[in-house]
Formats: C-alpha cells, sequence, structure tokens
C-alpha cells in the first residue's frame, strides 16, 4: 500500500511576502523571452509544411496516361456523410480507342465545398482510386456557386497521380492477348 | 486688465506651446499603443504588427520594409479605423452622460500636463527657467485634484451605460481609485518633507523645485525608495493598468466600463487611458527620476545653451519612455489580482506603509533640521 508523505510547507519568509522577488523574477523571465526566436508563420508569404496524410479539398486525378480513372460507380456519392457529392453518369464516347474497354465515365462530376467535411470516406471507397484529398487547403468563393467544384475544377486541381497498377493496361491486355487469369 | 499686444503675443505663444505639448503626448499615447501591441507580441514569442504600410514608403529600400516591419504606421490605421466605424448608441443608454463620459475619461489625463516640467531654458546670462506651461506653485496638488477627476468618467460611462458589465466596472474603479488615492498621497508628503529647505522661500509642493532639488545630488528614487514604491504601484491603480485593471477586467467583466461602447467614443477611452500612462511616467520621471537631469551624483555634462535645453527634453523623454516600457512589460508580466486582494493591498499594507514611511522620515528630517546651536 502506497503510504501517503505529507509534505510541510514552510512559512513564508518576509521577502516571500512582500511577492517583491517572485515578481522581480517574472519579469526577468519575461524580458528574457522577448530576445527569442519568434514561432510566428508568416502565412501568405510562408506557407505550413503539411504532413504526408493530410486530407485536404478532394480533387478527381488521372492516370499516368492522362486517361479519366472515374468510371461513374457512384460509390462516393453514396458514402458521403454530408451528400456534397453529385455525380451524373454518362458513357464513354465509342471513338475513344485507349478507353474502348471502359463502359462508363462521369458526364458531370460535383462536390460542394460548403457541404464537404474532409472526412476522407470517397477516397478509401472508391474502387478505382480517382478521388483523392490532396493538399489544398484555402478553398475561398465570394458567392454559393462558386464554392461547387464541378468537374473540370476538380481535375485541374488533381491532376495526375502516379499509379502503380495500371489497371486498365492490364485489362486491355487480357482482352487482346487472352485470359491470362 | 489691458490687452496690449504683448500680452496678446504672450497668449499665442503659450497657445502655440499648449498646442505642441497635447500632440506630442498625444502622439507618445499612440505610440504606447503600438509598443504594447509589439512588446507583448516580443514577450510571447511572436511577430506583432508588421504589415501596414503607406504606399511610397513601401519602395523605399531597407528603410521602408524595416518601418514595416515595426509597425510605425499601425496608430494611423488604428485611429482612422476608429474615425470610420458605425456609431452605434445602444438604445437603452442615457444619452447624454453615455457621450460626455469619454471626454470626462481624456480631459483630466491632458490638464495634468500643463503643470509638468520637461526641461529647463536658458537665457543669454545663463540663468534657466524651467519649460512649462504654468508653473503653479503648488503643481503637484493641481495634478493629485485633477488626475482623480478621471474615474468620473468612468463611473459615468459605467452608470449611463445602464447595463450589468460595465455598472460593475465602473463600482469597482470608484472603490479603486479611493483606495489608492490616500496612499498615493501619503507617499509624496515625506518627498515635500525632504526637499523644503527650512527658510527657504520656495514652495516645496512646486514640481520645478522637486527637480531641481535631484540636480548634482541624489535622485530621490535612491533616497526615498519606499514612497517611490508605494507611489508607483498606487500610480499602476490609478492608471487601470494591470495588475489593477479592475474596471476593465476582461476575464470577468467582458470589456468593463467600455461593453458599451464602440467606434471612436472607445478610441477616445482607449486614448485616455495611455495619455494617463504617458503622463503618470512623466510625473514619475519628475519626481522620482531627476527629470531632465542626468544620472545621480553627475552634473549635467550638456552646456547651458539652448543645444543643453534639447538635450535635457530628450534625456526626460529617454526616462519617459523607459518608464512607460516598464508599465508595460508589468502588463505582460503579472496576473491580475482579485478584487478583494486589491482592496485588501491597498487598505492594509499600502496605507500603513505610508504612515509609517511618512513618521520615520518626519523623525529623520527633525533630527537634520535641529539646529546646530541647540545641542549642547
Amino acid at each position: 500500500m502506497a503510504k501517503t508523505v505529507v509534505l510541510e510547507r514552510k512559512p513564508l519568509s518576509l521577502s516571500e511576502r512582500t511577492y517583491l522577488p517572485q515578481i522581480v523574477t517574472g519579469l526577468k523571465t519575461t524580458f528574457s523571452n522577448m530576445f527569442k526566436e519568434k514561432v510566428t508563420l508568416q502565412y501568405p508569404e510562408e506557407k505550413p509544411q503539411l504532413p504526408q496524410n493530410y486530407r485536404g479539398v478532394p480533387t478527381l486525378v488521372k492516370d499516368p496516361n492522362g486517361r479519366e480513372k472515374c468510371v461513374s460507380c457512384q460509390l462516393c456519392e453514396f458514402v458521403c456523410p454530408p451528400k456534397a457529392i453529385r455525380i451524373t453518369p454518362g458513357s464513354v464516347p465509342e471513338d475513344e480507342e485507349d478507353r474502348e474497354h471502359v463502359e462508363k465515365a462521369p458526364q458531370e462530376f460535383e462536390i460542394n465545398m460548403l457541404r464537404c467535411i474532409y472526412c476522407g470516406y470517397c477516397q478509401e471507397v472508391c474502387p478505382e482510386e480517382a478521388i483523392f484529398l490532396l493538399d489544398e487547403y484555402s478553398s475561398s468563393g465570394y458567392t454559393r456557386e462558386e464554392m461547387i467544384n464541378n468537374k473540370a475544377k476538380l481535375y485541374e486541381l488533381g491532376g495526375t497521380l502516379p499509379d502503380k497498377h495500371y489497371k486498365w493496361d492490364k485489362k486491355k491486355d487480357a482482352e487482346e492477348e487472352g485470359n491470362a487469369h | 486688465m489691458e490687452f496690449d499686444s504683448e500680452m496678446l503675443q504672450q497668449l499665442g505663444l503659450k497657445a502655440l506651446f499648449a498646442l505642441l505639448m497635447v500632440s506630442a503626448v498625444m502622439t507618445m499615447a499612440g505610440y504606447s499603443v503600438l509598443a504594447e501591441r509589439k512588446v507583448s507580441a516580443w514577450m510571447q514569442g511572436r511577430v506583432g504588427p508588421n504589415r501596414t504600410v503607406l504606399p511610397f514608403v513601401e519602395h523605399i529600400p531597407f528603410i521602408g520594409p524595416f518601418l514595416k516591419g515595426l509597425g510605425i504606421f499601425q496608430p494611423l490605421a488604428d485611429g482612422l479605423k476608429f474615425l470610420f466605424k458605425e456609431e452605434i448608441v445602444p438604445g437603452h443608454v442615457n444619452k447624454v452622460y453615455y457621450y460626455m463620459a469619454p471626454l470626462v475619461a481624456l480631459v483630466p489625463a491632458l490638464t495634468t500636463m500643463t503643470v509638468l516640467p520637461f526641461g529647463e531654458y536658458f537665457d543669454e546670462a545663463g540663468n534657466s527657467s524651467p519649460l512649462i506651461l504654468a508653473n503653479l506653485e503648488v503643481g503637484i496638488l493641481f495634478i493629485f485634484a485633477v488626475s482623480s477627476l478621471g474615474v468620473y468618467g468612468i463611473v459615468l460611462a459605467g452608470w449611463s451605460s445602464n447595463s450589468k458589465y460595465p455598472f460593475l466596472g465602473g463600482i469597482r474603479s470608484s472603490a479603486q481609485m479611493i483606495s489608492y488615492e490616500l496612499a498615493m498621497g501619503l507617499s509624496l508628503l515625506p518627498i515635500f518633507l525632504w526637499v523644503s529647505v527650512p527658510g527657504s522661500e520656495d514652495s516645496a509642493l512646486s514640481l520645478v523645485g522637486i527637480v531641481n532639488s535631484q540636480n548634482d545630488g541624489a535622485w530621490l528614487l535612491i533616497v526615498q525608495p519606499v514612497s517611490a514604491l508605494i507611489f508607483l504601484v498606487a500610480l499602476f491603480a490609478e492608471t487601470n493598468r494591470l495588475p489593477f485593471d479592475m474596471p476593465e477586467s476582461e476575464t470577468d467583466l467582458v470589456g468593463g466600463f467600455h461593453t458599451e461602447y464602440g467606434s471612436f467614443k472607445f478610441g477616445i477611452f482607449f486614448v485616455a487611458e495611455y495619455a494617463h500612462i504617458v503622463v503618470g511616467s512623466a510625473i514619475f520621471t519628475t519626481i522620482f527620476l531627476g527629470g531632465w537631469h542626468f544620472l545621480p551624483w553627475i552634473a549635467d555634462p550638456w552646456p547651458a545653451t539652448w543645444i543643453g535645453t534639447l538635450l535635457g527634453i530628450g534625456w526626460f523623454l529617454a526616462k519617459t519612455v523607459c518608464l512607460i516600457f516598464f508599465f508595460i512589460w508589468i502588463r505582460w508580466t503579472i496576473p491580475r489580482f482579485r478584487y478583494d486582494q486589491v482592496m485588501n493591498l491597498g487598505w492594509t499594507k499600502l496605507l500603513p506603509l505610508a504612515l509609517v514611511n511618512l513618521i520615520v522620515y518626519v523623525l529623520l528630517v527633525t533630527w537634520l533640521d535641529q539646529p546646530p546651536s541647540v545641542t549642547p
């Protein structure tokens, strides 16, 4: 059993009861603090160092061949807790030869940034790894309409990400050269 | 009384000096706001205001960015903001006193400086006369009388706002002022005893007399440290500075007496507070730090010409600025006292201490001043 030790409190000496020595000590501390290095980040000129797993604005990305990855399965729209995503599905044009094995693509893809809560569920649920929350954190606008990111804006924000799977290339190869499975 | 041209000239000159002094004190008040923001920022590891700049100054190499970094133009922007903000007068206030309160707070702060000597002027014969707007024989009494009027501004603001927090702020402020006025007055009595030479025709209540008594000798801070300490503590209380900022303690009273004020009326309160600090620092410099005289026991090293006048004024200002820095430094070091602690300190610590101090110096001065013929 732990033994409780009651510490004797020494009575304050006369100089301690005037509080003046303590005030002088405090003054010394604040004065030396004046010359320490400042911790302020001069924001618009200096940007903060973001961690690797930072969840910024959700964006759409293209695969290394510059093709649209999204197949408009609408899983993200379904999982999105605040219902910020709205997808209008469409089909891939017949004449696009390097995408002939893909059936669907979004005709329009809207993310309402006034509703988005940056939870990252859309990125987690996407079977095609087409939607990513990247390191863009500062989005602003003058109207509500401006805050709805459409497909063009989403691709502009996302750009192309390196993708080690090359899923569509593999699928195309399999179609052309016989079933590898 | 007849008005001849000489009198008019005198009047014009006095008016010009008064205008100069008001602008000097107001500028210093504005820049002590900036100093407060900068020093607090440095003490907390921040950089403080460093964005405001005039368009043409920005393009001067080296100097422009340096001034911008110091935030030299920030008071300008602050003042303009107060001027152009919307005047909001809440519906429940007593209009007459609501409008009057900021002025009542500002006027005493600016009035006290009329009797404040800030330098000396040498005529061709080498005789010195003090630089002062009104050389009253009872200067310090005048300062006590007028500076305590400043509390009326705060009480009026608190009462006319017709709202709980300002009311509490006003009440606290009046109680605090009354408590510390006593200790402040008592702490200065030994000074007058010490300064007044028996048989002298000069009034010992004159601030000029007090300053000149410190020329070439010890500062009164060294002779009477206890008086200086009590006076300084009471000065903090009188100017409503932390650790005694009862009237506007943000954490328990929202904004205190100025909760219902906005725009320029709040600006006047703000400037009045800092004008009080500037004038208070100047008074402390005059009484305890030798005014415009050089270091203790060292005669003024500057010549008795206009150069000496300018250097003397500069030296006086330097001391005042150091004291203003001390005010700011204390504010960002010590937390606020509780209201009952403030009262307790004022009535049961400072007042008895001031009385004991007075009695000790009465005995000491009596012993020092007794004529040698009496002793056998």
